[in-house]
């Protein structure tokens, strides 16, 4: 009986948080904006060395943003690797032996590579992007991963370390460089906005799929099982 | 009520329902799931809404886009300590260390990277 009135609670207290948020869309769609935020987009485009609106934002008129979102990967990164243990970074236990994932992977790996740098490059002037191609290329190595391709990168070392940071201090680097030349932190000079954005999304492509697929290696598996872990590892 | 503004008013059930899971469920892995779908609500609410004119607005775009990348970078971290925690407690809900005696399965703690 008590559970039945706890539940009627939890979702009355639901419905009138919904309705609540409701009424709040609905009053915020009745208003006119204050300012006009796709017009000045659509005005200072040609100034952002990209013809993208959404990457222009991303990476140009706020790129602030994004250099704390790629901090917060990396931190998350980190911890998600310090959770691990050694052993079972090389479980062997995580590979399958699908004849019909072997089969797809040398059909697939390839092109979701090829893929990835399309939407990298794409990302200048249509949708896509350092994420999408993250995505990708961090998908594409979770599927080698599962296959049991040996990727000696994602060992605790020098290459992990550096891949995860890549992006970030890249990133960092060009916003402080810029400080010290005496323009505002995060601003490009006028002459290398293109070649800076380009250099920043590779970049922060490759440390993306680094995380994500470090992110993904990192969780403890098994052994919430089987007592024995990294026995013939 | 323009399209758009349906998709909004689809954030807001979604932030709903994800809340009443949230509060509802114990198992952790469906309060992450949960959590998840109160984040895609409010992504939805603001891609919903900033569609003022039928003209999509690049800004809450792009900050939807930044917030979707860090919603998988947290849940991701998410997973890898609930099973961290499942693998040290052997129980997947946060209840309190008193009930855990009473579970059948209770798994000893100290089992953890020790080679057997």
């Amino acid at each position: 009986m008590s559970r039945f009135l706890g539940i009627t609670v939890l979702a009355a207290v639901c419905l009138v948080f919904a309705g609540a948020l409701m009424i709040t869309v609905w009053q915020i769609a009745g208003t006119q904006a204050p300012v006009d935020l796709p017009g000045l987009l659509a005005d200072n485009l040609e100034a952002s060395g990209v013809e993208h609106p959404i990457t222009a934002v991303l990476l140009n008129f706020r790129s602030y943003d994004t250099l704390l979102e790629i901090g917060v990967l990396v931190i998350a990164g980190i911890a998600g690797i310090s959770m691990a243990n050694t052993a079972s970074l090389e479980d062997p236990e995580l590979r399958t032996s699908d004849s019909l994932l072997y089969a797809l992977q040398r059909w697939f790996v390839p092109l979701m590579l090829v893929l990835a740098g399309y939407l990298l490059w794409a990302g200048s002037d249509r949708p896509g992007g350092a994420f999408q191609a993250g995505a990708v290329l961090a998908a594409s190595g979770v599927m080698m991963r599962l296959g049991g391709i040996p990727m000696e990168f994602l060992r605790p070392g020098v290459l992990l370390r550096l891949g995860l940071a890549l992006g970030f201090s890249v990133f960092l680097l060009v916003a402080v460089v810029s400080a010290m030349a005496g323009d505002a932190f995060l601003a490009y000079p006028d002459a290398f906005t293109k070649p800076l954005i380009l250099i920043i999304e590779t970049v922060l492509t490759f440390s993306i799929a680094m995380v994500l697929l470090a992110l993904f290696v990192s969780a403890p598996v098994n052994g919430a099982e089987e007592p024995e872990e990294g026995e013939s590892g | 009520m323009t399209p758009s503004l349906l998709y909004a008013f689809a954030g807001v059930a979604l932030c709903g329902i994800g809340l009443f899971g949230f509060l509802r469920l114990q198992h952790l892995l469906r309060k992450l799931m949960a959590f998840n779908l109160i984040g895609s609500g409010v992504f939805l609410v603001m891609v919903g809404l900033a569609q003022r004119n039928g003209q999509p607005d690049p800004v809450p775009q792009a900050l939807v886009l930044t917030g979707i990348v860090v919603a998988i970078a947290a849940t991701a971290l998410a997973v890898v300590l609930i099973r961290r925690y499942y693998h040290l407690s052997g129980q997947t809900t946060l209840a309190e260390p008193a009930a855990k005696s009473a579970r059948p399965k209770a798994r000893s703690v100290n089992r953890e990277g020790a080679p057997e």
